[in-house]
């Protein structure tokens, strides 16, 4: 029996109903990589998301249809997964106490002051 | 040239959600989205120039008044046959719309440079797959042989000599179908070498011309039956 669908172009491929299970072999699946996308000139790459292809000339192809299709995009970088190092999740006490470490940030660099009580003086001079 | 990308672009489209794996079948059919977008903009040409909107020039005209070339009208067959088809046929598109945007017919020349980055994508999709199959080992190498085979005489009818190219050549419109063959020839010899893929001899096919013309094989008008089937129940339907 084969699917019938509302869909002509399903009904025609004879798709089984009760397809055989096809077990999936361990290393049946190509490798993946993660795709960085560029939204315009100068930006940083934003992490998109990952995809799986065989080598680095069919997964840049791939990228730009999965991760590169819509919004603006000037540049796309494939890494293979298995080359992205990373912190282990559990090593997140590594980053704890950062919150408590607000002479680290640069927001208490107002520059907005500075520049204001720049312009002021200038005018006064 | 509408009418090849309209059709074209609803065969590849009938790959979706049956493609060989996920992302291909995405980027498959994003691809033929494009060429339905390029078929709009080129029937939107035809009608600042007098004929009908492209809904009814796409959707209202029955087979002997198309002008579609074969290869664009056989139905998907294997993988292996679309890619080989979305390779020769893309190839020659791109080499089509770069004759045309220096041609001194001002709106086509504006649509060609529109379609240049898209084009790029495609024959740059098209040839990292013929690449990657002629290759890789002898079941793939055999399938793509095969496909070439198939698809080569149907290609050259992209190329159909018309009776209005001295015109066009003559107003500086198109350089004309020979040059565009030849340029095209050289360019798919090209990868196709690269992937240890053998054209046939030139001499020993026959072209299968017929399309500009209105003559097209029995896969057109039941194709054209099923694209057309929404529209033909209301076709002054508001979408």
């Amino acid at each position: 029996m084969s699917i019938k669908s509302l869909d002509p172009r399903v009904t025609r491929e004879s798709l089984p109903e009760q397809p055989d299970n096809i077990p999936i072999k361990e290393l049946n699946h190509w490798q993946t990589y993660e795709v960085f996308h560029q939204a315009k000139k100068g930006d940083h790459h934003a992490h998109v998301g990952s995809l799986h292809a065989p080598n680095t000339e069919m997964a840049v192809i791939l990228a730009k249809e999965q991760f590169a299709r819509r919004y603006k995009c000037v540049n796309v970088w494939v890494v293979k997964t298995s080359d992205v190092f990373t912190t282990d999740s559990e090593d997140e006490d590594i980053f704890e106490t950062n919150p408590e470490k607000i002479y680290r940030e640069a927001s208490g660099y107002k520059v907005m002051d500075r520049i204001n009580k720049f312009k002021l003086d200038n005018k006064v001079s | 040239m509408a009418d090849d990308e309209l059709i074209l672009g609803h065969r590849n489209s009938e790959w979706t959600g049956l493609g060989p794996i996920l992302e291909e079948d995405i980027a498959f059919s994003s691809m033929a989205q494009d060429k339905l977008g390029h078929a709009l903009a080129l029937y939107t040409v035809l009608t600042k120039m007098g004929e009908s909107d492209p809904d009814t020039l796409a959707f209202s005209r029955n087979e002997n008044k198309l002008k579609c070339c074969h290869l664009v009208e056989f139905p998907i067959g294997d993988y292996a046959f679309s890619l080989m088809r979305h390779f020769l046929f893309d190839e020659a598109e791109a080499l089509r719309f770069e004759m045309l945007s220096s041609s001194s017919f001002e709106e086509l020349a504006n649509v060609a440079k529109k379609f240049r980055g898209e084009l790029k994508y495609h024959t740059m999709h098209a040839e990292t797959w013929i690449n990657q199959l002629g290759n890789s080992n002898e079941e793939s190498h055999a399938k793509m042989q095969s496909a070439l085979n198939e698809c080569f005489p149907l290609s050259l009818g992209i190329f159909e000599p018309s009776d209005f190219e001295d015109v066009l050549k003559e107003s500086k419109v198109f350089e004309g179908e020979k040059v565009l063959q030849e340029r095209w020839l050289q360019r798919v010899g090209k990868v196709l070498e690269k992937s240890n893929l053998k054209l046939p001899d030139i001499i020993t096919v026959t072209p299968s011309y017929g399309g500009r013309k209105g003559y097209h094989t029995e896969y057109l008008q039941p194709m054209l039956d099923e694209m057309t089937e929404v529209y033909s129940i209301d076709p002054k339907a508001e979408w």
